[in-house]
Protein backbone atom coordinates (compact mmCIF):
# COMPACT_ATOMS: atom_id res chain seq x y z
CA UNK A 1 0.00 0.00 0.00
CA UNK A 2 1.03 3.27 -1.33
CA UNK A 3 1.54 6.21 1.30
CA UNK A 4 -1.58 8.44 0.94
CA UNK A 5 -0.87 10.99 3.89
CA UNK A 6 -0.87 14.79 2.18
CA UNK A 7 -0.51 17.32 4.61
CA UNK A 8 -2.33 20.90 2.88
CA UNK A 9 -0.27 23.64 4.59
CA UNK A 10 -0.98 22.26 8.18
CA UNK A 11 -4.10 19.98 7.52
CA UNK A 12 -2.95 16.98 7.65
CA UNK A 13 -5.15 14.35 5.83
CA UNK A 14 -5.14 10.00 5.78
CA UNK A 15 -5.46 10.32 2.18
CA UNK A 16 -6.16 13.12 -0.57
CA UNK A 17 -10.11 12.51 -0.88
CA UNK A 18 -13.11 14.42 0.43
CA UNK A 19 -16.20 14.88 -0.87
CA UNK A 20 -17.39 18.43 -2.24
CA UNK A 21 -19.99 20.46 -0.10
CA UNK A 22 -23.89 20.19 -0.89
CA UNK A 23 -23.31 16.71 -2.35
CA UNK A 24 -22.87 14.63 1.29
CA UNK A 25 -25.00 16.60 3.82
CA UNK A 26 -23.70 16.66 7.29
CA UNK A 27 -21.98 13.21 6.51
CA UNK A 28 -24.39 11.34 8.66
CA UNK A 29 -26.80 10.78 5.50
CA UNK A 30 -23.78 8.23 4.16
CA UNK A 31 -23.46 6.13 7.40
CA UNK A 32 -25.68 3.18 6.22
CA UNK A 33 -23.32 2.52 3.40
CA UNK A 34 -19.64 3.49 4.40
CA UNK A 35 -17.49 4.07 7.12
CA UNK A 36 -16.94 8.23 6.69
CA UNK A 37 -13.86 8.09 9.36
CA UNK A 38 -12.13 6.25 5.74
CA UNK A 39 -12.56 9.94 4.32
CA UNK A 40 -9.45 12.28 3.82
CA UNK A 41 -12.17 15.09 5.16
CA UNK A 42 -15.59 15.84 4.31
CA UNK A 43 -16.93 19.38 3.43
CA UNK A 44 -20.47 19.80 4.87
CA UNK A 45 -23.60 21.45 3.42
CA UNK A 46 -22.92 25.67 3.01
CA UNK A 47 -24.00 27.10 6.14
CA UNK A 48 -25.29 30.81 6.54
CA UNK A 49 -25.75 33.63 9.13
CA UNK A 50 -29.23 32.90 8.99
CA UNK A 51 -31.30 30.19 7.82
CA UNK A 52 -32.39 29.60 4.59
CA UNK A 53 -35.06 28.41 2.77
CA UNK A 54 -33.08 27.98 -0.81
CA UNK A 55 -35.14 28.16 -4.30
CA UNK A 56 -38.71 26.74 -5.36
CA UNK A 57 -39.02 23.35 -7.11
CA UNK A 58 -37.89 22.16 -9.63
CA UNK A 59 -34.38 22.80 -8.43
CA UNK A 60 -32.46 20.37 -10.96
CA UNK A 61 -31.94 19.45 -14.67
CA UNK A 62 -30.67 16.42 -16.01
CA UNK A 63 -28.16 17.52 -19.10
CA UNK A 64 -25.33 15.21 -20.95
CA UNK A 65 -22.75 13.99 -18.68
CA UNK A 66 -24.23 16.26 -15.86
CA UNK A 67 -26.60 17.94 -13.84
CA UNK A 68 -27.84 21.54 -13.07
CA UNK A 69 -28.74 22.26 -9.76
CA UNK A 70 -29.79 25.74 -8.18
CA UNK A 71 -30.75 24.67 -4.67
CA UNK A 72 -29.66 28.17 -3.62
CA UNK A 73 -27.52 26.86 -0.09
CA UNK A 74 -31.09 25.93 1.89
CA UNK A 75 -29.56 25.26 5.28
CA UNK A 76 -30.52 26.23 8.68
CA UNK A 77 -28.16 29.03 9.31
CA UNK A 78 -25.49 28.55 11.64
CA UNK A 79 -27.22 28.92 14.71
CA UNK A 80 -28.69 25.94 14.12
CA UNK A 81 -25.63 23.93 13.35
CA UNK A 82 -24.15 24.86 15.83
CA UNK A 83 -26.96 23.46 18.24
CA UNK A 84 -27.94 20.63 16.11
CA UNK A 85 -25.30 19.08 13.77
CA UNK A 86 -21.98 19.76 15.29
CA UNK A 87 -22.62 17.86 18.26
CA UNK A 88 -23.50 14.69 16.09
CA UNK A 89 -20.48 15.16 13.97
CA UNK A 90 -18.38 14.74 17.69
CA UNK A 91 -18.21 11.14 17.02
CA UNK A 92 -16.52 11.32 13.41
CA UNK A 93 -12.78 10.91 13.43
CA UNK A 94 -11.47 12.65 10.53
CA UNK A 95 -11.55 16.21 9.31
CA UNK A 96 -14.44 18.11 9.12
CA UNK A 97 -14.66 21.33 7.02
CA UNK A 98 -17.75 23.39 6.70
CA UNK A 99 -18.35 25.56 3.73
CA UNK A 100 -19.35 29.15 4.59
CA UNK A 101 -21.04 31.56 2.37
CA UNK A 102 -22.92 35.23 2.80
CA UNK A 103 -24.47 37.78 1.26
CA UNK A 104 -22.49 40.55 2.96
CA UNK A 105 -18.86 40.59 4.06
CA UNK A 106 -20.32 40.93 7.50
CA UNK A 107 -22.40 37.91 7.45
CA UNK A 108 -18.91 35.62 6.40
CA UNK A 109 -17.36 37.23 9.33
CA UNK A 110 -20.14 36.69 12.08
CA UNK A 111 -20.19 33.00 10.52
CA UNK A 112 -16.81 31.98 10.61
CA UNK A 113 -16.08 33.70 13.78
CA UNK A 114 -18.83 31.33 15.80
CA UNK A 115 -16.89 28.28 13.73
CA UNK A 116 -13.62 29.13 15.01
CA UNK A 117 -15.48 28.30 18.57
CA UNK A 118 -15.81 24.92 17.42
CA UNK A 119 -12.52 22.65 18.63
CA UNK A 120 -13.89 19.30 16.07
CA UNK A 121 -13.87 21.88 13.03
CA UNK A 122 -10.91 21.42 11.36
CA UNK A 123 -11.05 23.86 8.87
CA UNK A 124 -13.48 26.20 6.77
CA UNK A 125 -14.29 26.30 2.91
CA UNK A 126 -14.86 30.20 2.00
CA UNK A 127 -17.74 29.94 -0.62
CA UNK A 128 -16.62 32.68 -2.66
CA UNK A 129 -18.36 30.83 -5.84
CA UNK A 130 -22.76 29.50 -5.03
CA UNK A 131 -24.20 30.72 -8.64
CA UNK A 132 -27.73 30.12 -7.45
CA UNK A 133 -28.60 33.19 -4.86
CA UNK A 134 -29.08 36.47 -5.53
CA UNK A 135 -27.39 38.37 -3.50
CA UNK A 136 -23.23 37.50 -2.58
CA UNK A 137 -22.09 34.08 -3.37
CA UNK A 138 -20.86 34.24 -6.86
CA UNK A 139 -20.53 38.33 -6.93
CA UNK A 140 -17.33 37.78 -4.19
CA UNK A 141 -15.48 35.07 -6.67
CA UNK A 142 -15.45 37.06 -9.67
CA UNK A 143 -14.21 39.93 -8.76
CA UNK A 144 -10.75 41.28 -7.38
CA UNK A 145 -11.43 43.78 -5.12
CA UNK A 146 -14.33 41.93 -3.60
CA UNK A 147 -12.59 38.22 -3.46
CA UNK A 148 -9.79 40.84 -1.71
CA UNK A 149 -12.38 42.84 1.25
CA UNK A 150 -14.01 39.00 2.02
CA UNK A 151 -11.26 36.94 2.22
CA UNK A 152 -8.79 39.60 4.38
CA UNK A 153 -11.89 40.07 6.79
CA UNK A 154 -12.35 36.63 7.43
CA UNK A 155 -8.68 35.67 7.94
CA UNK A 156 -9.02 38.11 11.13
CA UNK A 157 -11.21 36.30 12.80
CA UNK A 158 -10.60 32.53 11.68
CA UNK A 159 -7.36 30.90 12.82
CA UNK A 160 -7.97 27.54 11.80
CA UNK A 161 -7.50 26.13 7.70
CA UNK A 162 -8.89 28.51 5.76
CA UNK A 163 -9.76 26.63 2.31
CA UNK A 164 -11.01 29.57 -0.41
CA UNK A 165 -13.69 27.93 -3.12
CA UNK A 166 -13.26 29.73 -6.47
CA UNK A 167 -15.88 30.05 -9.18
CA UNK A 168 -15.06 29.02 -12.28
CA UNK A 169 -17.48 32.10 -13.85
CA UNK A 170 -14.23 34.65 -14.47
CA UNK A 171 -11.79 35.70 -17.65
CA UNK A 172 -9.01 34.79 -15.73
CA UNK A 173 -8.88 32.48 -12.88
CA UNK A 174 -5.48 32.89 -11.98
CA UNK A 175 -6.24 36.55 -10.75
CA UNK A 176 -8.76 35.81 -8.39
CA UNK A 177 -5.98 32.63 -7.37
CA UNK A 178 -3.59 35.48 -6.22
CA UNK A 179 -5.82 37.59 -4.75
CA UNK A 180 -6.90 35.36 -2.24
CA UNK A 181 -3.01 33.62 -1.68
CA UNK A 182 -2.48 37.54 -0.92
CA UNK A 183 -5.17 37.67 1.50
CA UNK A 184 -4.09 34.83 3.59
CA UNK A 185 -6.30 31.56 2.27
CA UNK A 186 -4.21 28.67 3.47
CA UNK A 187 -5.20 26.50 0.41
CA UNK A 188 -7.82 26.82 -3.03
CA UNK A 189 -10.52 24.93 -4.01
CA UNK A 190 -11.33 24.70 -7.20
CA UNK A 191 -14.22 24.88 -9.14
CA UNK A 192 -17.37 25.69 -8.34
CA UNK A 193 -20.34 24.86 -10.52
CA UNK A 194 -20.22 26.68 -14.27
CA UNK A 195 -23.72 28.84 -14.90
CA UNK A 196 -25.57 27.32 -16.87
CA UNK A 197 -29.10 26.79 -17.99
CA UNK A 198 -31.44 24.22 -19.64
CA UNK A 199 -34.83 24.54 -21.84
CA UNK A 200 -37.52 22.42 -21.99
CA UNK A 201 -38.46 22.65 -25.87
CA UNK A 202 -41.99 21.30 -25.58
CA UNK A 203 -43.32 24.33 -23.12
CA UNK A 204 -40.90 26.43 -24.29
CA UNK A 205 -40.07 27.55 -20.45
CA UNK A 206 -36.45 26.99 -18.77
CA UNK A 207 -36.62 23.90 -16.58
CA UNK A 208 -34.96 25.55 -13.44
CA UNK A 209 -37.32 27.46 -11.16
CA UNK A 210 -34.37 30.10 -11.25
CA UNK A 211 -34.09 30.18 -14.92
CA UNK A 212 -30.19 29.47 -14.86
CA UNK A 213 -28.11 26.94 -12.54
CA UNK A 214 -24.78 25.56 -11.85
CA UNK A 215 -23.90 23.09 -13.94
CA UNK A 216 -21.34 19.65 -12.78
CA UNK A 217 -20.63 16.39 -13.66
CA UNK A 218 -18.57 14.69 -16.16
CA UNK A 219 -19.71 17.34 -18.24
CA UNK A 220 -17.20 20.36 -16.80
CA UNK A 221 -14.23 18.30 -16.02
CA UNK A 222 -11.87 19.44 -18.62
CA UNK A 223 -12.78 23.01 -17.78
CA UNK A 224 -11.99 21.98 -14.53
CA UNK A 225 -8.70 20.23 -15.28
CA UNK A 226 -7.71 23.24 -16.90
CA UNK A 227 -8.34 25.82 -14.57
CA UNK A 228 -6.64 23.58 -11.31
CA UNK A 229 -3.68 23.66 -13.96
CA UNK A 230 -3.57 27.32 -14.55
CA UNK A 231 -4.05 27.76 -10.81
CA UNK A 232 -0.83 25.22 -9.88
CA UNK A 233 1.18 27.54 -12.41
CA UNK A 234 0.09 30.87 -10.94
CA UNK A 235 0.23 30.53 -6.76
CA UNK A 236 2.43 28.47 -4.16
CA UNK A 237 -0.46 27.48 -1.69
CA UNK A 238 -1.72 24.27 -1.88
CA UNK A 239 -5.17 23.37 -4.37
CA UNK A 240 -7.76 20.87 -3.96
CA UNK A 241 -9.65 20.21 -6.96
CA UNK A 242 -12.72 19.28 -8.34
CA UNK A 243 -15.16 19.14 -11.09
CA UNK A 244 -16.89 15.67 -12.51
CA UNK A 245 -14.69 13.30 -10.56
CA UNK A 246 -15.83 9.32 -11.03
CA UNK A 247 -13.56 7.51 -10.31
CA UNK A 248 -9.84 7.24 -9.50
CA UNK A 249 -8.41 7.81 -12.81
CA UNK A 250 -10.19 11.47 -12.85
CA UNK A 251 -8.63 12.07 -9.65
CA UNK A 252 -5.14 11.16 -10.83
CA UNK A 253 -5.76 13.47 -13.68
CA UNK A 254 -6.24 16.31 -11.22
CA UNK A 255 -3.22 15.35 -8.82
CA UNK A 256 -1.16 15.98 -12.49
CA UNK A 257 -2.75 18.80 -13.14
CA UNK A 258 -0.92 19.92 -9.51
CA UNK A 259 -3.95 19.32 -7.13
CA UNK A 260 -2.38 18.23 -3.74
CA UNK A 261 -6.09 16.62 -3.17
CA UNK A 262 -9.95 16.33 -4.67
CA UNK A 263 -13.24 16.48 -4.13
CA UNK A 264 -16.07 14.07 -4.83
CA UNK A 265 -19.44 16.22 -5.75
CA UNK A 266 -21.55 15.11 -8.16
CA UNK A 267 -20.57 11.22 -8.07
CA UNK A 268 -22.10 10.94 -4.98
CA UNK A 269 -25.56 11.51 -6.14
CA UNK A 270 -24.70 8.58 -8.39
CA UNK A 271 -22.73 5.92 -6.46
CA UNK A 272 -23.04 6.85 -2.46
CA UNK A 273 -19.54 4.52 -2.85
CA UNK A 274 -17.74 6.53 -5.42
CA UNK A 275 -15.11 7.68 -2.52
CA UNK A 276 -13.87 4.21 -1.26
CA UNK A 277 -13.99 3.44 -4.83
CA UNK A 278 -11.86 6.40 -5.85
CA UNK A 279 -9.71 5.86 -2.56
CA UNK A 280 -8.43 2.16 -3.21
CA UNK A 281 -8.27 3.11 -7.23
CA UNK A 282 -5.92 5.94 -6.66
CA UNK A 283 -3.82 3.36 -3.91
CA UNK A 284 -3.52 1.11 -7.10
CA UNK A 285 -2.59 3.53 -9.60
CA UNK A 286 0.34 4.27 -7.33
CA UNK A 287 1.53 0.93 -6.62
CA UNK A 288 1.28 0.15 -10.41
CA UNK A 289 3.37 3.17 -11.37
CA UNK A 290 5.60 2.24 -8.22
CA UNK A 291 5.41 5.20 -6.45
CA UNK A 292 5.70 5.10 -2.88
CA UNK A 293 3.42 8.54 -1.89
CA UNK A 294 0.63 10.61 -3.68
CA UNK A 295 3.59 12.99 -2.79
CA UNK A 296 5.14 12.24 -6.32
CA UNK A 297 2.66 12.74 -8.42
CA UNK A 298 1.02 16.22 -7.79
CA UNK A 299 1.76 18.60 -10.26
CA UNK A 300 3.92 15.65 -12.29
CA UNK A 301 1.89 16.75 -15.74
CA UNK A 302 4.54 15.26 -18.44
CA UNK A 303 4.95 18.06 -20.83
CA UNK B 1 -34.06 -2.23 6.49
CA UNK B 2 -31.13 -0.08 6.00
CA UNK B 3 -30.14 1.64 2.84
CA UNK B 4 -27.89 -0.50 0.91
CA UNK B 5 -26.21 -0.05 -2.95
CA UNK B 6 -26.41 -3.96 -4.04
CA UNK B 7 -26.16 -5.77 -7.63
CA UNK B 8 -29.56 -6.99 -8.07
CA UNK B 9 -29.94 -9.70 -10.93
CA UNK B 10 -33.12 -9.40 -12.86
CA UNK B 11 -34.97 -12.96 -12.59
CA UNK B 12 -38.07 -12.30 -14.63
CA UNK B 13 -39.19 -10.47 -17.00
CA UNK B 14 -42.95 -9.74 -17.31
CA UNK B 15 -44.50 -7.53 -20.16
CA UNK B 16 -48.02 -5.98 -19.81
CA UNK B 17 -48.36 -4.12 -22.94
CA UNK B 18 -46.38 -2.28 -25.22
CA UNK B 19 -44.55 -0.08 -22.46
CA UNK B 20 -45.60 -1.59 -18.91
CA UNK B 21 -43.14 -4.13 -17.86
CA UNK B 22 -42.64 -5.31 -14.29
CA UNK B 23 -39.00 -6.66 -13.30
CA UNK B 24 -38.23 -9.19 -10.81
CA UNK B 25 -34.91 -8.61 -8.86
CA UNK B 26 -33.13 -11.01 -6.89
CA UNK B 27 -30.41 -9.63 -3.78
CA UNK B 28 -27.86 -11.90 -2.93
CA UNK B 29 -28.69 -10.92 0.81
CA UNK B 30 -31.30 -11.11 3.02
CA UNK B 31 -34.37 -8.84 2.66
CA UNK B 32 -36.47 -7.60 5.51
CA UNK B 33 -38.54 -4.93 6.78
CA UNK B 34 -38.96 -3.07 3.75
CA UNK B 35 -42.25 -0.88 3.86
CA UNK B 36 -44.68 -0.04 1.62
CA UNK B 37 -44.35 3.24 0.05
CA UNK B 38 -40.26 2.82 0.04
CA UNK B 39 -38.74 3.16 -3.61
CA UNK B 40 -35.22 1.99 -4.86
CA UNK B 41 -32.85 4.47 -7.21
CA UNK B 42 -31.39 2.09 -10.34
CA UNK B 43 -28.74 2.71 -12.52
CA UNK B 44 -28.93 3.09 -16.11
CA UNK B 45 -25.65 1.61 -17.41
CA UNK B 46 -24.55 2.14 -20.45
CA UNK B 47 -25.97 5.64 -21.67
CA UNK B 48 -24.67 9.00 -22.38
CA UNK B 49 -28.07 10.51 -22.17
CA UNK B 50 -28.99 9.03 -18.98
CA UNK B 51 -26.71 10.48 -15.83
CA UNK B 52 -28.91 10.35 -12.75
CA UNK B 53 -30.41 6.75 -11.38
CA UNK B 54 -34.20 6.42 -11.88
CA UNK B 55 -36.26 6.35 -8.89
CA UNK B 56 -39.18 3.46 -8.75
CA UNK B 57 -41.65 2.71 -6.08
CA UNK B 58 -40.84 -0.88 -4.61
CA UNK B 59 -43.93 -2.74 -6.68
CA UNK B 60 -43.64 -6.10 -4.12
CA UNK B 61 -41.27 -7.60 -2.22
CA UNK B 62 -41.05 -11.55 -1.89
CA UNK B 63 -38.75 -12.40 1.18
CA UNK B 64 -38.40 -16.01 0.48
CA UNK B 65 -36.62 -15.14 -2.81
CA UNK B 66 -34.94 -12.12 -1.63
CA UNK B 67 -36.39 -10.28 -4.49
CA UNK B 68 -37.98 -6.84 -5.06
CA UNK B 69 -40.08 -5.81 -8.20
CA UNK B 70 -40.42 -2.71 -9.97
CA UNK B 71 -43.44 -1.48 -12.22
CA UNK B 72 -41.62 0.56 -14.97
CA UNK B 73 -43.51 2.77 -18.13
CA UNK B 74 -41.03 3.23 -20.97
CA UNK B 75 -41.13 7.03 -21.06
CA UNK B 76 -37.73 8.12 -21.70
CA UNK B 77 -34.42 7.01 -22.30
CA UNK B 78 -33.93 5.98 -18.80
CA UNK B 79 -36.50 3.64 -18.52
CA UNK B 80 -36.74 2.63 -21.83
CA UNK B 81 -33.42 0.91 -21.31
CA UNK B 82 -34.22 -0.29 -18.14
CA UNK B 83 -37.36 -1.65 -19.42
CA UNK B 84 -35.52 -3.50 -22.21
CA UNK B 85 -33.17 -5.47 -19.62
CA UNK B 86 -32.81 -9.36 -20.00
CA UNK B 87 -33.01 -11.68 -17.74
CA UNK B 88 -29.91 -12.84 -15.71
CA UNK B 89 -28.24 -8.65 -15.96
CA UNK B 90 -27.46 -6.89 -13.18
CA UNK B 91 -28.53 -3.29 -12.24
CA UNK B 92 -27.00 -1.56 -9.19
CA UNK B 93 -29.68 -0.22 -7.23
CA UNK B 94 -30.02 1.58 -4.35
CA UNK B 95 -32.84 0.94 -2.28
CA UNK B 96 -35.22 0.68 0.12
CA UNK B 97 -35.31 4.48 0.22
CA UNK B 98 -37.70 7.35 1.57
CA UNK B 99 -40.51 6.71 4.59
CA UNK B 100 -43.87 4.41 3.76
CA UNK B 101 -47.64 4.65 3.89
CA UNK B 102 -48.94 4.57 7.57
CA UNK B 103 -51.41 1.58 8.08
CA UNK B 104 -54.15 2.13 10.56
CA UNK B 105 -53.71 0.77 14.15
CA UNK B 106 -57.46 -1.09 13.98
CA UNK B 107 -58.79 -2.97 11.23
CA UNK B 108 -60.34 -0.02 8.32
CA UNK B 109 -62.03 0.01 5.37
CA UNK B 110 -59.68 1.85 3.32
CA UNK B 111 -59.75 3.41 -0.18
CA UNK B 112 -56.67 3.47 -2.50
CA UNK B 113 -56.82 5.40 -5.50
CA UNK B 114 -53.87 4.93 -8.52
CA UNK B 115 -53.92 6.71 -11.51
CA UNK B 116 -51.16 6.03 -14.48
CA UNK B 117 -47.59 4.41 -13.44
CA UNK B 118 -48.35 5.51 -9.90
CA UNK B 119 -50.55 2.40 -8.92
CA UNK B 120 -46.81 0.90 -9.06
CA UNK B 121 -46.78 2.31 -5.18
CA UNK B 122 -50.36 0.79 -4.26
CA UNK B 123 -49.41 -2.81 -4.97
CA UNK B 124 -47.54 -3.73 -2.15
CA UNK B 125 -49.50 -1.21 0.01
CA UNK B 126 -52.89 -2.95 -1.06
CA UNK B 127 -51.17 -6.89 -0.45
CA UNK B 128 -50.08 -5.80 3.23
CA UNK B 129 -53.15 -3.65 4.07
CA UNK B 130 -55.34 -6.81 3.08
CA UNK B 131 -52.42 -9.08 4.73
CA UNK B 132 -53.25 -6.88 8.23
CA UNK B 133 -56.97 -7.58 8.24
CA UNK B 134 -58.58 -4.38 6.45
CA UNK B 135 -60.92 -4.31 4.12
CA UNK B 136 -59.57 -2.99 1.26
CA UNK B 137 -61.30 -1.11 -1.93
CA UNK B 138 -59.10 -0.51 -5.39
CA UNK B 139 -59.87 2.82 -7.36
CA UNK B 140 -57.57 2.87 -10.82
CA UNK B 141 -57.83 4.95 -13.38
CA UNK B 142 -55.95 5.45 -16.88
CA UNK B 143 -56.60 7.25 -20.42
CA UNK B 144 -57.99 4.04 -21.94
CA UNK B 145 -58.26 0.56 -21.16
CA UNK B 146 -55.12 -0.23 -22.50
CA UNK B 147 -53.20 1.60 -19.70
CA UNK B 148 -55.36 -0.02 -16.95
CA UNK B 149 -52.53 -2.91 -15.71
CA UNK B 150 -52.34 -5.39 -13.20
CA UNK B 151 -56.02 -5.57 -12.63
CA UNK B 152 -56.08 -8.85 -11.79
CA UNK B 153 -53.16 -8.86 -9.60
CA UNK B 154 -54.47 -6.30 -7.15
CA UNK B 155 -57.87 -7.85 -6.99
CA UNK B 156 -56.29 -10.64 -4.74
CA UNK B 157 -56.08 -8.42 -2.36
CA UNK B 158 -59.03 -6.21 -2.23
CA UNK B 159 -62.37 -5.04 -4.50
CA UNK B 160 -60.87 -3.03 -7.67
CA UNK B 161 -62.96 -0.15 -9.76
CA UNK B 162 -61.87 1.56 -12.78
CA UNK B 163 -62.32 4.71 -14.35
CA UNK B 164 -61.27 5.71 -18.26
CA UNK B 165 -61.47 8.90 -19.68
CA UNK B 166 -62.65 7.34 -22.81
CA UNK B 167 -64.89 5.15 -21.15
CA UNK B 168 -63.72 1.80 -22.30
CA UNK B 169 -63.11 0.28 -19.23
CA UNK B 170 -64.97 1.34 -15.56
CA UNK B 171 -66.71 5.01 -15.45
CA UNK B 172 -65.97 7.43 -18.03
CA UNK B 173 -64.02 10.43 -16.29
CA UNK B 174 -61.59 10.33 -13.83
CA UNK B 175 -61.28 8.80 -10.89
CA UNK B 176 -62.50 11.67 -8.93
CA UNK B 177 -65.84 11.28 -11.26
CA UNK B 178 -66.35 7.46 -9.84
CA UNK B 179 -69.83 7.01 -7.47
CA UNK B 180 -67.40 5.56 -4.62
CA UNK B 181 -66.37 9.85 -3.80
CA UNK B 182 -70.22 10.71 -3.88
CA UNK B 183 -71.46 8.05 -2.48
CA UNK B 184 -69.58 6.23 0.73
CA UNK B 185 -66.12 8.44 0.50
CA UNK B 186 -66.84 9.09 4.26
CA UNK B 187 -67.18 5.58 5.05
CA UNK B 188 -63.48 4.91 4.88
CA UNK B 189 -61.14 5.59 7.69
CA UNK B 190 -58.42 6.09 5.18
CA UNK B 191 -57.43 7.28 1.44
CA UNK B 192 -53.83 6.40 -0.22
CA UNK B 193 -53.43 7.50 -4.02
CA UNK B 194 -50.29 8.45 -6.10
CA UNK B 195 -50.71 9.05 -9.93
CA UNK B 196 -50.15 12.48 -11.13
CA UNK B 197 -50.54 15.60 -9.04
CA UNK B 198 -53.32 17.28 -10.45
CA UNK B 199 -55.38 13.90 -9.86
CA UNK B 200 -54.34 13.36 -6.33
CA UNK B 201 -54.39 17.17 -5.46
CA UNK B 202 -58.01 16.29 -6.61
CA UNK B 203 -58.57 13.04 -4.52
CA UNK B 204 -57.25 15.49 -1.60
CA UNK B 205 -59.50 18.27 -1.37
CA UNK B 206 -62.06 15.12 -1.56
CA UNK B 207 -60.25 14.09 1.47
CA UNK B 208 -60.27 17.07 3.49
CA UNK B 209 -64.15 17.52 2.70
CA UNK B 210 -65.66 14.17 3.85
CA UNK B 211 -62.86 14.40 7.02
CA UNK B 212 -61.13 11.49 5.70
CA UNK B 213 -57.21 11.07 6.19
CA UNK B 214 -55.40 10.76 3.42
CA UNK B 215 -51.71 10.17 2.40
CA UNK B 216 -50.09 10.76 -0.83
CA UNK B 217 -47.06 9.49 -2.41
CA UNK B 218 -45.43 12.19 -4.28
CA UNK B 219 -42.43 11.79 -7.57
CA UNK B 220 -40.64 14.94 -7.82
CA UNK B 221 -37.24 14.87 -9.81
CA UNK B 222 -34.27 14.20 -7.25
CA UNK B 223 -30.50 13.76 -8.47
CA UNK B 224 -29.65 11.22 -5.53
CA UNK B 225 -32.86 10.02 -3.63
CA UNK B 226 -31.05 10.10 0.61
CA UNK B 227 -31.13 13.65 1.11
CA UNK B 228 -27.88 15.37 -0.15
CA UNK B 229 -28.87 16.50 -3.03
CA UNK B 230 -31.75 18.92 -1.60
CA UNK B 231 -33.48 18.52 -5.26
CA UNK B 232 -36.51 16.86 -4.40
CA UNK B 233 -38.09 19.28 -2.58
CA UNK B 234 -41.79 20.10 -2.15
CA UNK B 235 -43.49 22.90 0.22
CA UNK B 236 -44.89 21.65 3.68
CA UNK B 237 -45.75 23.51 6.97
CA UNK B 238 -42.28 22.87 8.38
CA UNK B 239 -40.58 24.33 5.02
CA UNK B 240 -39.00 22.86 2.03
CA UNK B 241 -38.48 19.15 2.50
CA UNK B 242 -37.07 16.44 0.72
CA UNK B 243 -39.46 14.20 -0.99
CA UNK B 244 -37.10 11.41 -0.77
CA UNK B 245 -36.05 11.45 2.90
CA UNK B 246 -39.47 13.57 4.27
CA UNK B 247 -41.19 11.40 1.58
CA UNK B 248 -42.61 10.05 -0.92
CA UNK B 249 -45.51 9.70 1.27
CA UNK B 250 -46.45 12.68 3.09
CA UNK B 251 -49.74 12.99 5.17
CA UNK B 252 -51.94 15.90 2.67
CA UNK B 253 -52.26 18.00 5.96
CA UNK B 254 -48.66 18.53 5.85
CA UNK B 255 -48.28 19.92 2.21
CA UNK B 256 -49.22 23.60 1.27
CA UNK B 257 -51.07 22.47 -1.82
CA UNK B 258 -54.14 25.12 -2.87
CA UNK B 259 -56.96 22.94 -2.61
Amino acid sequence: MADLNIDIAGLKLKNPVLTASGTFGYGTEFEDFYDINTLGAFVVKGTTLHARQGNSYPRMAETPSGMLNAVGLQNGGIRYFVDHIYPKLLRFDTNILVNVSGSTVEEYIACAEQIDDLEHITGIELNISCPNVKEGGMAFGTSCPAAEAVVKSVRKVYRKHMMVKLSPNVTDITEIARVVENQGADSISLINTLLAMAIHAESRKPVLSTVTGGLSGPAVKPIALRMVWQVYNSVKIPIVGMGGIMNATDAIEFFLAGASAIQVGTANFIDPLATQHIISGIDDYLERHKFHSINEIIGELQL
Amino acid sequence: MKKTVQNLQVISHRRLNSDHVVLELKSDEKLDGILPGQFANILVDGSQKVFLRRPFSIYLVDYNCNTISVLIKAIGDGTRILSDQSIGNQLSVIFPLGNGFILPATPTKVLLVGGGVGIAALMILAKMLKENGHQVVILLGAKRIVDLVELEEFAKYGTVYTTTEDGTHGTKGYVTDHSLFREECSSFGKIYTCGPEPMMKAVARLALIHHVNCEVSLENTMACGYGVCLCCITETIDGHRCVCTDGPVFDIKRLKWQI
